[in-house]
Protein backbone atom coordinates (compact mmCIF):
# COMPACT_ATOMS: atom_id res chain seq x y z
CA UNK A 1 0.00 0.00 0.00
CA UNK A 2 2.77 2.42 0.93
CA UNK A 3 4.72 1.39 -2.15
CA UNK A 4 1.59 1.94 -4.26
CA UNK A 5 1.27 5.42 -2.84
CA UNK A 6 4.96 6.20 -3.31
CA UNK A 7 4.69 5.33 -6.99
CA UNK A 8 2.08 8.06 -7.38
CA UNK A 9 4.10 10.80 -5.64
CA UNK A 10 4.34 13.84 -7.88
CA UNK A 11 1.35 12.79 -9.95
CA UNK A 12 -1.99 14.54 -10.20
CA UNK A 13 -4.81 12.79 -8.34
CA UNK A 14 -8.54 13.51 -8.41
CA UNK A 15 -11.27 13.09 -5.77
CA UNK A 16 -12.52 9.52 -5.77
CA UNK A 17 -9.12 7.92 -6.39
CA UNK A 18 -8.36 5.33 -3.75
CA UNK A 19 -5.59 3.10 -2.45
CA UNK A 20 -6.06 -0.16 -0.60
CA UNK A 21 -4.10 -1.38 2.37
CA UNK A 22 -3.22 -4.91 1.42
CA UNK A 23 -2.80 -7.39 4.23
CA UNK A 24 0.57 -9.09 4.42
CA UNK A 25 0.23 -12.63 3.12
CA UNK A 26 3.48 -13.96 4.48
CA UNK A 27 4.77 -13.35 7.95
CA UNK A 28 8.51 -13.27 8.36
CA UNK A 29 9.66 -15.31 11.35
CA UNK A 30 13.29 -14.28 11.42
CA UNK A 31 13.12 -10.48 11.37
CA UNK A 32 10.69 -8.31 13.23
CA UNK A 33 8.32 -6.51 10.90
CA UNK A 34 7.03 -3.19 12.11
CA UNK A 35 3.63 -2.28 10.71
CA UNK A 36 3.99 0.81 8.54
CA UNK A 37 1.99 3.78 9.73
CA UNK A 38 0.81 6.23 7.12
CA UNK A 39 0.16 9.85 8.09
CA UNK A 40 -2.49 11.54 5.96
CA UNK A 41 -2.24 15.26 5.33
CA UNK A 42 -4.72 17.62 3.66
CA UNK A 43 -6.73 16.10 0.82
CA UNK A 44 -6.43 12.50 2.01
CA UNK A 45 -8.89 10.57 4.15
CA UNK A 46 -8.73 7.21 5.87
CA UNK A 47 -11.77 4.97 5.63
CA UNK A 48 -11.27 1.54 7.14
CA UNK A 49 -8.45 -0.08 5.18
CA UNK A 50 -8.74 2.33 2.28
CA UNK A 51 -7.13 5.68 1.63
CA UNK A 52 -9.36 8.11 -0.26
CA UNK A 53 -8.39 11.24 -2.13
CA UNK A 54 -10.85 14.11 -1.61
CA UNK A 55 -9.14 17.05 -3.35
CA UNK A 56 -7.59 17.43 -6.75
CA UNK A 57 -3.88 18.17 -6.79
CA UNK A 58 -0.37 16.79 -6.75
CA UNK A 59 0.49 14.00 -4.29
CA UNK A 60 3.47 14.92 -2.11
CA UNK A 61 5.50 12.78 0.25
CA UNK A 62 7.75 13.41 3.23
CA UNK A 63 9.90 10.84 4.98
CA UNK A 64 9.06 8.45 6.41
CA UNK A 65 5.37 8.01 5.65
CA UNK A 66 3.63 11.37 5.43
CA UNK A 67 1.49 12.03 2.38
CA UNK A 68 -0.63 14.99 1.37
CA UNK A 69 -2.27 16.61 -1.63
CA UNK A 70 -0.84 19.92 -2.78
CA UNK A 71 -3.71 21.85 -4.34
CA UNK A 72 -4.23 25.37 -5.61
CA UNK A 73 -7.12 26.95 -3.80
CA UNK A 74 -8.12 30.44 -2.81
CA UNK A 75 -10.36 30.01 0.24
CA UNK A 76 -8.54 29.51 3.52
CA UNK A 77 -9.63 26.92 6.07
CA UNK A 78 -8.03 27.49 9.51
CA UNK A 79 -5.57 24.96 10.90
CA UNK A 80 -4.21 24.98 14.46
CA UNK A 81 -0.77 26.55 14.74
CA UNK A 82 -0.78 28.33 11.38
CA UNK A 83 -0.01 32.04 11.24
CA UNK A 84 -2.34 34.39 9.41
CA UNK A 85 -2.72 38.09 8.66
CA UNK A 86 -6.13 39.30 9.85
CA UNK A 87 -8.09 42.54 10.01
CA UNK A 88 -9.66 43.60 13.31
CA UNK A 89 -13.35 44.20 12.59
CA UNK A 90 -14.87 44.73 16.03
CA UNK A 91 -14.02 45.30 19.68
CA UNK A 92 -16.46 43.73 22.09
CA UNK A 93 -15.58 43.67 25.79
CA UNK A 94 -12.38 41.74 26.21
CA UNK A 95 -12.11 40.13 22.76
CA UNK A 96 -11.43 41.47 19.30
CA UNK A 97 -13.11 39.96 16.24
CA UNK A 98 -10.66 39.28 13.44
CA UNK A 99 -11.48 38.63 9.81
CA UNK A 100 -8.93 36.25 8.30
CA UNK A 101 -10.78 35.27 5.12
CA UNK A 102 -12.32 32.06 6.43
CA UNK A 103 -15.92 31.03 6.93
CA UNK A 104 -16.32 32.84 10.24
CA UNK A 105 -14.48 35.49 12.22
CA UNK A 106 -11.91 34.51 14.79
CA UNK A 107 -11.71 35.88 18.32
CA UNK A 108 -8.54 37.42 19.70
CA UNK A 109 -8.30 38.09 23.44
CA UNK A 110 -6.78 41.39 24.56
CA UNK A 111 -4.60 39.38 26.96
CA UNK A 112 -3.05 37.42 24.09
CA UNK A 113 -0.45 40.10 23.32
CA UNK A 114 3.09 40.34 24.62
CA UNK A 115 3.21 42.23 27.89
CA UNK A 116 -0.56 42.69 28.09
CA UNK A 117 -2.20 42.61 31.50
CA UNK A 118 -5.65 43.59 32.76
CA UNK A 119 -4.28 47.05 33.57
CA UNK A 120 -2.08 47.40 30.53
CA UNK A 121 -4.33 46.85 27.50
CA UNK A 122 -2.75 46.63 24.04
CA UNK A 123 -3.47 49.50 21.69
CA UNK A 124 -5.52 47.81 18.95
CA UNK A 125 -8.08 49.72 16.89
CA UNK A 126 -10.77 48.47 14.55
CA UNK A 127 -9.25 48.22 11.06
CA UNK A 128 -5.76 47.34 12.28
CA UNK A 129 -3.87 44.44 10.74
CA UNK A 130 -2.67 41.71 13.07
CA UNK A 131 -0.28 38.85 12.47
CA UNK A 132 -1.40 36.01 14.73
CA UNK A 133 -1.49 32.24 15.00
CA UNK A 134 -4.37 29.89 15.65
CA UNK A 135 -4.71 28.51 19.16
CA UNK A 136 -8.03 26.83 18.41
CA UNK A 137 -9.01 25.83 14.89
CA UNK A 138 -11.76 23.27 14.89
CA UNK A 139 -14.57 22.88 12.42
CA UNK A 140 -17.18 22.85 15.19
CA UNK A 141 -15.87 25.76 17.23
CA UNK A 142 -15.13 29.44 16.78
CA UNK A 143 -11.46 29.82 15.84
CA UNK A 144 -9.24 31.65 18.35
CA UNK A 145 -6.11 33.62 17.54
CA UNK A 146 -3.20 34.63 19.78
CA UNK A 147 -0.33 37.04 19.20
CA UNK A 148 2.09 35.27 21.55
CA UNK A 149 3.87 31.93 21.39
CA UNK A 150 3.94 29.28 24.11
CA UNK A 151 6.43 31.21 26.24
CA UNK A 152 4.52 34.51 26.11
CA UNK A 153 6.84 36.18 23.59
CA UNK A 154 5.54 38.11 20.57
CA UNK A 155 7.98 36.35 18.22
CA UNK A 156 7.18 38.67 15.32
CA UNK A 157 3.44 38.58 15.88
CA UNK A 158 1.19 41.47 16.84
CA UNK A 159 -0.20 44.58 15.16
CA UNK A 160 1.31 45.46 11.77
CA UNK A 161 1.83 49.19 11.99
CA UNK A 162 3.73 51.87 10.12
CA UNK A 163 2.21 51.83 6.64
CA UNK A 164 2.82 48.99 4.22
CA UNK A 165 0.49 47.32 1.77
CA UNK A 166 -1.79 44.30 2.14
CA UNK A 167 -2.69 42.15 -0.87
CA UNK A 168 -3.90 38.65 -1.64
CA UNK A 169 -2.17 35.82 -3.44
CA UNK A 170 -3.18 32.17 -3.89
CA UNK A 171 -2.63 29.70 -1.05
CA UNK A 172 -0.30 27.67 -3.26
CA UNK A 173 2.04 30.63 -3.71
CA UNK A 174 2.02 31.31 0.04
CA UNK A 175 3.15 27.77 0.73
CA UNK A 176 5.89 28.11 -1.87
CA UNK A 177 7.00 31.40 -0.27
CA UNK A 178 7.11 29.93 3.23
CA UNK A 179 8.86 26.70 2.25
CA UNK A 180 12.34 26.42 3.73
CA UNK A 181 15.02 27.76 1.33
CA UNK A 182 12.31 29.35 -0.85
CA UNK A 183 13.75 30.49 -4.18
CA UNK A 184 11.11 33.21 -4.67
CA UNK A 185 11.89 34.80 -1.33
CA UNK A 186 15.65 34.80 -1.82
CA UNK A 187 15.31 36.19 -5.35
CA UNK A 188 13.06 38.97 -4.06
CA UNK A 189 15.45 39.79 -1.21
CA UNK A 190 18.26 40.32 -3.68
CA UNK A 191 16.08 42.66 -5.72
CA UNK A 192 14.64 44.93 -3.02
CA UNK A 193 15.22 45.08 0.71
CA UNK A 194 11.76 44.90 2.28
CA UNK A 195 9.70 43.72 5.22
CA UNK A 196 7.47 40.85 4.17
CA UNK A 197 4.77 39.25 6.34
CA UNK A 198 3.19 36.17 4.77
CA UNK A 199 0.02 34.73 6.29
CA UNK A 200 -1.06 31.18 5.49
CA UNK A 201 -4.47 32.62 4.56
CA UNK A 202 -3.07 34.12 1.36
CA UNK A 203 -2.67 37.64 2.69
CA UNK A 204 0.73 39.25 2.29
CA UNK A 205 1.83 42.50 3.89
CA UNK A 206 4.78 44.36 2.39
CA UNK A 207 6.64 47.36 3.72
CA UNK A 208 9.65 48.90 2.01
CA UNK A 209 11.43 52.23 1.86
CA UNK A 210 9.22 53.82 -0.80
CA UNK A 211 5.64 53.46 -2.04
CA UNK A 212 6.91 52.76 -5.55
CA UNK A 213 9.04 49.83 -4.41
CA UNK A 214 6.20 48.44 -2.32
CA UNK A 215 3.91 48.46 -5.35
CA UNK A 216 6.54 46.79 -7.53
CA UNK A 217 7.02 44.02 -4.96
CA UNK A 218 3.25 43.49 -4.71
CA UNK A 219 2.89 43.27 -8.48
CA UNK A 220 5.86 40.91 -8.79
CA UNK A 221 4.51 38.53 -6.16
CA UNK A 222 1.03 38.51 -7.65
CA UNK A 223 2.41 37.69 -11.06
CA UNK A 224 4.63 34.89 -9.62
CA UNK A 225 1.42 32.92 -9.08
CA UNK A 226 1.11 31.77 -12.66
CA UNK A 227 4.78 31.60 -13.64
CA UNK A 228 7.28 28.79 -13.89
CA UNK A 229 10.65 29.18 -12.17
CA UNK A 230 12.42 30.09 -15.43
CA UNK A 231 9.85 32.76 -16.31
CA UNK A 232 10.15 34.21 -12.82
CA UNK A 233 13.94 34.47 -12.98
CA UNK A 234 13.66 36.17 -16.36
CA UNK A 235 11.15 38.70 -14.98
CA UNK A 236 13.27 39.42 -11.89
CA UNK A 237 16.35 39.85 -14.07
CA UNK A 238 14.55 42.39 -16.23
CA UNK A 239 13.32 44.31 -13.20
CA UNK A 240 16.85 44.38 -11.83
CA UNK A 241 18.16 45.85 -15.07
CA UNK A 242 15.47 48.49 -14.89
CA UNK A 243 13.77 47.46 -18.13
CA UNK A 244 10.36 47.25 -16.49
CA UNK B 1 -5.54 26.49 -21.39
CA UNK B 2 -8.53 25.50 -23.46
CA UNK B 3 -8.41 21.92 -24.62
CA UNK B 4 -10.69 19.99 -26.85
CA UNK B 5 -11.63 16.33 -27.01
CA UNK B 6 -12.91 14.95 -30.30
CA UNK B 7 -15.71 12.43 -30.67
CA UNK B 8 -15.11 8.67 -30.70
CA UNK B 9 -17.23 5.55 -30.38
CA UNK B 10 -19.85 7.05 -28.11
CA UNK B 11 -20.82 10.10 -30.07
CA UNK B 12 -20.26 13.20 -27.95
CA UNK B 13 -19.84 16.64 -29.37
CA UNK B 14 -16.46 18.28 -28.90
CA UNK B 15 -16.09 19.46 -25.35
CA UNK B 16 -13.69 21.82 -23.66
CA UNK B 17 -13.06 23.29 -20.23
CA UNK B 18 -11.13 26.07 -18.54
CA UNK B 19 -10.52 26.26 -14.78
CA UNK B 20 -9.98 29.27 -12.48
CA UNK B 21 -10.68 31.85 -15.16
CA UNK B 22 -12.48 34.28 -12.85
CA UNK B 23 -10.54 36.27 -10.26
CA UNK B 24 -13.21 36.93 -7.63
CA UNK B 25 -14.79 33.52 -6.86
CA UNK B 26 -12.94 30.84 -4.87
CA UNK B 27 -13.32 28.41 -7.73
CA UNK B 28 -14.52 28.82 -11.29
CA UNK B 29 -14.76 26.86 -14.52
CA UNK B 30 -16.31 27.15 -17.92
CA UNK B 31 -17.52 24.08 -19.76
CA UNK B 32 -18.37 23.89 -23.44
CA UNK B 33 -20.18 21.03 -25.19
CA UNK B 34 -20.55 21.78 -28.88
CA UNK B 35 -22.27 25.15 -28.90
CA UNK B 36 -23.63 24.82 -25.37
CA UNK B 37 -21.56 26.80 -22.92
CA UNK B 38 -21.86 27.30 -19.14
CA UNK B 39 -19.75 29.38 -16.77
CA UNK B 40 -19.63 28.32 -13.11
CA UNK B 41 -18.39 30.12 -10.00
CA UNK B 42 -18.10 28.71 -6.46
CA UNK B 43 -17.93 30.78 -3.29
CA UNK B 44 -17.15 29.15 0.01
CA UNK B 45 -16.89 27.86 2.66
CA UNK B 46 -18.12 31.32 3.67
CA UNK B 47 -20.20 32.88 6.40
CA UNK B 48 -23.82 31.71 6.47
CA UNK B 49 -27.06 33.48 7.32
CA UNK B 50 -28.43 32.32 10.67
CA UNK B 51 -31.73 31.30 9.05
CA UNK B 52 -29.94 28.97 6.61
CA UNK B 53 -27.38 27.59 9.05
CA UNK B 54 -27.24 23.80 9.44
CA UNK B 55 -25.40 22.74 12.56
CA UNK B 56 -23.71 19.61 11.21
CA UNK B 57 -23.00 20.40 7.56
CA UNK B 58 -22.53 23.16 5.04
CA UNK B 59 -25.48 24.79 3.29
CA UNK B 60 -25.22 24.45 -0.47
CA UNK B 61 -27.01 26.94 -2.68
CA UNK B 62 -27.14 26.55 -6.46
CA UNK B 63 -28.22 29.40 -8.73
CA UNK B 64 -28.72 29.01 -12.47
CA UNK B 65 -28.85 32.23 -14.44
CA UNK B 66 -30.39 31.95 -17.92
CA UNK B 67 -28.85 33.73 -20.90
CA UNK B 68 -31.64 36.30 -20.99
CA UNK B 69 -34.34 37.19 -18.50
CA UNK B 70 -34.93 36.04 -14.96
CA UNK B 71 -34.69 32.46 -13.68
CA UNK B 72 -38.07 30.71 -13.83
CA UNK B 73 -39.59 27.36 -12.93
CA UNK B 74 -37.38 25.46 -15.39
CA UNK B 75 -34.20 26.89 -13.88
CA UNK B 76 -35.48 26.12 -10.38
CA UNK B 77 -35.95 22.46 -11.24
CA UNK B 78 -32.49 22.31 -12.81
CA UNK B 79 -31.04 24.00 -9.74
CA UNK B 80 -32.56 21.31 -7.57
CA UNK B 81 -31.14 18.51 -9.73
CA UNK B 82 -27.66 20.04 -9.66
CA UNK B 83 -27.83 20.78 -5.94
CA UNK B 84 -28.81 17.27 -4.98
CA UNK B 85 -26.05 15.80 -7.15
CA UNK B 86 -23.44 18.12 -5.62
CA UNK B 87 -24.68 17.37 -2.10
CA UNK B 88 -24.20 13.67 -2.75
CA UNK B 89 -20.62 14.01 -3.89
CA UNK B 90 -19.37 16.78 -1.58
CA UNK B 91 -18.27 16.00 1.98
CA UNK B 92 -20.40 18.77 3.47
CA UNK B 93 -19.98 17.58 7.05
CA UNK B 94 -16.34 18.76 7.00
CA UNK B 95 -17.47 22.40 6.92
CA UNK B 96 -20.40 22.70 9.32
CA UNK B 97 -22.18 26.06 9.76
CA UNK B 98 -20.86 27.54 6.56
CA UNK B 99 -22.31 28.27 3.15
CA UNK B 100 -21.31 27.17 -0.32
CA UNK B 101 -22.75 29.04 -3.26
CA UNK B 102 -22.55 27.74 -6.80
CA UNK B 103 -23.58 30.13 -9.55
CA UNK B 104 -24.06 28.75 -13.06
CA UNK B 105 -24.38 31.28 -15.85
CA UNK B 106 -25.72 29.91 -19.12
CA UNK B 107 -23.75 31.50 -21.95
CA UNK B 108 -25.37 29.63 -24.81
CA UNK B 109 -27.93 26.83 -24.95
CA UNK B 110 -27.72 24.40 -27.84
CA UNK B 111 -29.11 21.28 -26.17
CA UNK B 112 -27.86 19.09 -23.26
CA UNK B 113 -27.89 22.13 -20.99
CA UNK B 114 -28.38 20.23 -17.74
CA UNK B 115 -25.46 17.90 -18.39
CA UNK B 116 -23.26 20.85 -19.30
CA UNK B 117 -24.29 22.55 -16.02
CA UNK B 118 -23.35 19.41 -14.09
CA UNK B 119 -19.95 19.18 -15.75
CA UNK B 120 -19.22 22.87 -15.17
CA UNK B 121 -20.32 22.51 -11.54
CA UNK B 122 -18.00 19.56 -10.95
CA UNK B 123 -15.00 21.33 -12.46
CA UNK B 124 -15.69 24.50 -10.43
CA UNK B 125 -16.09 22.56 -7.16
CA UNK B 126 -12.83 20.78 -7.86
CA UNK B 127 -11.13 24.10 -8.62
CA UNK B 128 -12.33 25.53 -5.31
CA UNK B 129 -10.61 22.63 -3.53
CA UNK B 130 -13.71 21.50 -1.68
CA UNK B 131 -13.55 17.99 -0.21
CA UNK B 132 -15.44 15.52 -2.42
CA UNK B 133 -15.97 11.80 -2.06
CA UNK B 134 -16.15 11.32 -5.82
CA UNK B 135 -16.52 13.28 -9.03
CA UNK B 136 -19.63 13.36 -11.17
CA UNK B 137 -20.49 14.14 -14.75
CA UNK B 138 -23.69 14.72 -16.67
CA UNK B 139 -24.71 12.91 -19.85
CA UNK B 140 -27.84 13.66 -21.86
CA UNK B 141 -29.45 11.02 -24.12
CA UNK B 142 -32.27 11.58 -26.58
CA UNK B 143 -34.38 8.86 -28.19
CA UNK B 144 -35.56 9.92 -31.64
CA UNK B 145 -38.79 8.80 -33.34
CA UNK B 146 -37.00 5.86 -34.98
CA UNK B 147 -35.86 4.59 -31.55
CA UNK B 148 -32.20 5.57 -32.02
CA UNK B 149 -30.29 6.78 -28.98
CA UNK B 150 -28.42 10.06 -29.50
CA UNK B 151 -25.95 11.08 -26.81
CA UNK B 152 -25.29 14.76 -26.20
CA UNK B 153 -28.05 16.01 -28.56
CA UNK B 154 -28.22 19.51 -30.01
CA UNK B 155 -31.27 21.73 -29.52
CA UNK B 156 -32.85 20.62 -32.82
CA UNK B 157 -32.24 16.94 -32.03
CA UNK B 158 -33.84 17.50 -28.62
CA UNK B 159 -36.90 19.07 -30.22
CA UNK B 160 -37.36 16.16 -32.66
CA UNK B 161 -36.82 13.50 -29.99
CA UNK B 162 -39.47 11.30 -28.38
CA UNK B 163 -37.76 11.13 -24.99
CA UNK B 164 -34.96 13.04 -23.31
CA UNK B 165 -32.95 11.86 -20.30
CA UNK B 166 -30.11 13.36 -18.31
CA UNK B 167 -28.06 11.28 -15.90
CA UNK B 168 -25.42 12.26 -13.36
CA UNK B 169 -22.83 9.50 -13.08
CA UNK B 170 -20.27 9.14 -10.29
CA UNK B 171 -16.60 8.50 -10.98
CA UNK B 172 -15.88 5.63 -8.59
CA UNK B 173 -18.49 3.03 -9.47
CA UNK B 174 -20.09 4.66 -12.53
CA UNK B 175 -23.50 4.53 -10.89
CA UNK B 176 -26.42 6.86 -11.57
CA UNK B 177 -26.61 9.66 -8.99
CA UNK B 178 -29.42 11.66 -10.50
CA UNK B 179 -31.77 11.26 -13.41
CA UNK B 180 -34.08 13.72 -15.07
CA UNK B 181 -36.36 12.47 -17.84
CA UNK B 182 -38.92 13.88 -20.24
CA UNK B 183 -41.19 12.03 -22.72
CA UNK B 184 -42.20 8.37 -22.94
CA UNK B 185 -39.89 5.37 -23.17
CA UNK B 186 -39.80 1.70 -22.21
CA UNK B 187 -37.83 0.17 -19.33
CA UNK B 188 -35.50 -1.46 -21.83
CA UNK B 189 -34.77 1.87 -23.49
CA UNK B 190 -34.04 3.45 -20.11
CA UNK B 191 -31.54 0.73 -19.27
CA UNK B 192 -29.93 1.10 -22.67
CA UNK B 193 -29.60 4.84 -22.16
CA UNK B 194 -28.01 4.32 -18.74
CA UNK B 195 -25.49 1.90 -20.25
CA UNK B 196 -24.63 4.36 -23.02
CA UNK B 197 -24.28 7.20 -20.50
CA UNK B 198 -21.96 5.13 -18.34
CA UNK B 199 -19.76 4.49 -21.34
CA UNK B 200 -19.77 8.17 -22.25
CA UNK B 201 -18.95 9.14 -18.66
CA UNK B 202 -15.62 7.28 -18.81
CA UNK B 203 -14.56 9.59 -21.59
CA UNK B 204 -15.59 12.69 -19.67
CA UNK B 205 -13.76 11.54 -16.53
CA UNK B 206 -10.62 10.92 -18.58
CA UNK B 207 -11.00 14.44 -19.92
CA UNK B 208 -11.34 15.79 -16.34
CA UNK B 209 -8.09 14.06 -15.42
CA UNK B 210 -6.23 15.38 -18.45
CA UNK B 211 -7.36 18.95 -17.92
CA UNK B 212 -6.51 18.95 -14.20
CA UNK B 213 -3.11 17.42 -15.00
CA UNK B 214 -2.47 20.20 -17.51
CA UNK B 215 -3.47 22.77 -14.91
CA UNK B 216 -0.98 21.46 -12.37
CA UNK B 217 1.76 20.86 -14.95
CA UNK B 218 3.56 24.05 -13.88
CA UNK B 219 3.90 22.98 -10.26
CA UNK B 220 4.88 19.34 -10.86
Amino acid sequence: MVSGLKEKVGEVLLPGDEFCFEAEDTISLTEQVKPEKVVCGPGLRRSGDRLLVCKSGVLRHKQPNTFWIDSQQRRYVPVKGESVVGIVTAKSGDVFKVDFGGSEQASLSYLAFEGATKRNRPNVQVGDLVFAQFLIANKDMEPELVCIDGSGRANGMGVLAGGGLLFRVSLGLVRRLLAPHSKIESDLKQLFPCELVVGMNGRVWVHSCSVQQTLIIANLLQSCDTMTAAQRRELFRRVQQGVL
Amino acid sequence: MMEVCGSGIVNLREFGCEQSLLSRPDGSASFIQGDTSVLAGVYGPAEVKVSKEIYDRATLEVLIQPKVGLPGVKERSQEQSVRETCEASLLLSLHPRSSLTLVLQVLHDDGSLLSCCLNAACMALMDAGLPMSCLFCGVTCAIDTAGQIITDPTATQEKESRALMTFAIDSTEHRVMMSSTKGSFSVHELQQCIAVSQKASEKIFQFYRDSVRRRYSKTL
